[in-house]
């Protein structure tokens, strides 16, 4: 059988959607994520019966006789406390998707977690407790996931059943919450309210019967239908060059190609490109790869270019189309989320990890700390762990970037301590100094 | 132009692979010794697989270390030496010696000091002797409930062994590769991939795996419910006393060490029936791997060792 008569057998027309869920203590996070499971029949037999000796001990209980948050409490000391400490993340398919779930902890103190789970989400779960509507931890996560750019919603009230299915209970907090989007100007039209509850399973994967009121789609609805092609193979084509791969055989003369992910746009043999800081430019002569060379390549694909002319460029380079250039930046602002319980410091150096590209980089300012409550702007001198601001950078050398709100991999970065060589903070660009 | 975009679109097996590509590229270009842990299982192949695109033209720029525990499948060894030889590849073999001389086995041990002195130990000492900054593996996430908890670089200390509660946050596909001295990374670029995900690639991309993946007549004894396969040559690997040996049409879903990896009643001799019965398994992929029976927590047990 050829390659292209074997793929038949295989559906290859579903793609992937990475999503997060998000919520304070106790707002049932593990329960929807083990409900989504469950329902979705993604759970196995064995480790169903692993969990249900350890349900009869907890109060957590559906209507199944399993409490589904120990079906990813995966460490110890998590189903000992009954709390979730660290990203999990989880894996099921229904026939139109798959999906990547990052499960992240509602702790104050985990916050960065979240941060790290939403950094690739194409959409976020906010799961309120309808008893309780929204809490200062919904605001830091609302705040957060507008920071990252994650452009879908899903604001999810659980626990409908502790309120008797109140029509009313549910559209008082939808509009509480439409303030906080109205706050953080964000769209409207992302973001979908959806009565719930994960215990029982109502709205989750199935239509709930307790709710006539309410004629939404599910959950598992809009997670099917959400557009995550966007418009990124669209945009403006950005290619860090990663790594440059040369061979000399038989095949392969002298071969010479710069291989990377492309991180937005497209590209085909013939295109003109450009490469940056050295400016050189030349034309696609191949797309090589393993089963067949290329005649086109989209973002999200890892490829190797061969250039019709010698070029200088090498690994923390990027590559743009002629005429439609990132900016070549050695200052910047950009909003950090510090991570660390060491304070942040202006005048310190860190390193900067920016696509493919490792600069040291010194904080010249923090121009507003962003108040997570009230949205407000304050002045601040120094940063402590979950702190969110604004701050101003200035770098040894240039990086080649994009502003955040138009590139979510050309305009992020993160920042590396050089003593403890931990990941400090995330950062994404605000605006480049000329 | 835009009529070639509307056309493309990345499936989910092509964004796994880049992303997996993605991966591999970057532990070569910012570590100075990287190694890949070949397991010669399935999800090996699919990594080697991957790292042979990854480099193409070129080849594999770091070689490939197998853990040798002694107690693998006879077919895993002879097709292990024959793929390696293909590549062209550097491939190490570790063997704790001096545990497997002195009888370290399952039985009088327990899988946990059986795994702890083969599997674990072997791994570190490979990994000492050869000064290795960094270490692919092909665990995937879904396979386990601590696995769901690690990172793509997973840090490790000067013991190999693993802090699921100090792990530095991972965002985007910005990978911090500075590590203190003495301190390695496991790298898992097959993080995001399921089983399913696994057996559709080796179809699609015609990836050779280890013939016992497929269903055969077979010897087997029934221990504690799991079909355990039967290798005469061996003592720990023969039947026990008062087994009855018996002739099964059986297949592996996951390779392990003959005495603690179960077989599967299968009568599947092609890669269709294996998709077909991963997706419709009611049970997931390690049901019959005896080392994750210990306790709820065995894996995590081990990772905190130093097992990958």
């Amino acid at each position: 059988m050829t390659t292209v008569q074997q793929e038949k057998n295989i559906k290859r027309d579903i793609d992937i959607l990475r999503f997060t869920t998000v919520g304070s203590v106790d707002d049932g996070k593990s329960t929807l994520i083990g409900r989504m499971l469950y329902d979705s029949k993604s759970i196995f037999e064995d480790q169903l019966k692993a969990v249900e000796k350890t349900s009869s001990k907890r109060s957590n209980v559906g209507a199944e006789g399993i409490d589904f948050s120990l079906l990813t409490d995966g460490l110890a000391a998590e189903r000992e406390q009954g709390i979730t400490i660290d990203v999990a993340y989880r894996y099921f398919n229904t026939p139109r998707r798959k999906f990547i779930i990052a499960d992240t902890p509602g702790h104050v103190q985990y916050t960065r977690n979240m941060v790290t789970g939403a950094s690739t989400a194409h959409l976020t779960i906010i799961l309120l407790d309808a008893r309780k509507g929204i809490l200062d931890q919904s605001r830091r996560h609302a705040l957060i996931s507008s920071l990252l750019g994650i452009p879908n919603f899903i604001v999810a009230v659980n626990k409908m059943d502790l309120v008797d299915f109140s029509k009313e209970v549910f559209d008082s907090i939808q509009d509480d919450f439409m303030q906080l989007v109205d706050k953080l100007s964000l769209d409207k039209k992302n973001f979908n309210f959806i009565p719930i509850s994960a215990l029982c399973g109502d709205n989750v994967v199935n239509k709930s019967f307790n709710m006539d009121w309410y004629n939404g789609p599910t959950i598992i609805d809009v997670l099917e239908s959400v557009d995550v092609q966007q418009d990124i193979a669209k945009k403006p084509f950005r290619m860090p060059v990663q790594y440059v791969i040369r061979a000399d055989n038989d095949v392969h003369k002298d071969f010479r190609g710069f291989a990377g992910l492309v991180s937005s746009g497209s590209i085909k043999v013939g295109d003109e490109v450009i490469s940056l800081p050295s400016k050189m430019s030349s034309k696609v002569k191949m797309i090589a790869d393993f089963n067949k060379n290329k005649e086109f390549a989209i973002a999200r694909e890892s490829i190797n270019l061969v250039f019709e002319d010698e070029i200088d460029t090498s690994r923390g380079d990027l590559l743009c189309k002629l005429g439609e250039e990132a900016s070549i930046v050695k200052e910047f602002k950009a909003n950090l989320c510090w991570m660390s319980e060491d304070l942040f410091k202006i005048q310190k150096k860190y390193l900067i990890k920016h696509t493919s590209n490792l600069v040291k980089a010194m904080a010249t300012g923090i121009d507003y700390r962003l108040d997570i409550n009230t949205y407000e702007k304050a002045s601040a001198v120094e940063l402590g762990l979950n702190d969110i601001a604004n701050v101003s950078f200035k770098l040894l050398k240039p990086i080649i970037a994009d502003l955040y709100s138009e590139n979510r991999i050309t305009g992020s970065f993160i920042l590396i301590d050089e003593i403890s060589n931990n990941t400090v903070a995330a950062g994404m660009i605000t605006e480049v100094v000329a | 132009m835009s009529n070639l975009l509307e056309k493309t679109k990345l499936d989910h097996l092509r964004q796994l692979e880049a992303e997996s590509i993605h991966i591999i590229r970057e532990v070569a270009s910012e570590f100075k010794n990287p190694v890949m842990l070949y397991s010669v299982g399935k999800d090996s192949s699919v990594m080697v697989h991957l790292a042979r695109k990854a480099f193409f033209p070129a080849k594999i720029p770091f070689p490939f270390q197998h853990v040798d525990t002694g107690y693998k499948f006879p077919e895993m060894y002879e097709f292990r030496d024959e793929f390696c030889k293909e590549l062209g590849v550097e491939l190490r073999v570790q063997r704790n010696e001096e545990a497997i001389a002195n009888d370290m086995n399952p039985f009088k041990y327990g899988t946990d000091k059986c795994c702890a002195a083969l599997k674990t130990g072997g791994l570190l000492s490979a990994l000492a002797e050869g000064a290795f900054d960094a270490a692919f593996g092909g665990a995937r996430r879904e396979e386990e409930k601590s696995r769901a908890k690690e990172r793509v670089y997973s840090i490790r200390d000067e013991f190999g062994q693993w802090d699921p509660k100090n792990q530095r946050p991972e965002l985007w596909n910005l990978y911090n590769s500075k590590i203190n001295e003495g301190e390695s990374i496991r790298v898992f670029p097959l993080s995001n991939w399921t089983e399913i995900d696994i057996w559709e690639y080796i179809k699609i991309e015609n990836i050779p795996i280890v013939p016992i993946y497929y269903a055969q007549d077979r010897e087997v004894v029934i221990r504690n419910g799991i079909i355990i396969p039967i290798d005469r040559s061996s003592p720990h690997t023969s039947p026990r006393e008062g087994e009855k040996v018996e002739i099964r049409k059986t297949r592996f879903r996951s390779l392990g060490c003959m005495p603690c990896t179960g077989a599967v009643e299968s009568d599947v001799t092609d890669i269709d029936g294996i998709i077909n019965e991963a997706k419709l398994a009611r049970k997931s992929e390690r049901e019959n791997r005896v080392i994750d029976l210990g306790s709820d927590s065995s894996m995590e047990d081990k990772k905190k060792e130093g097992y990958f």
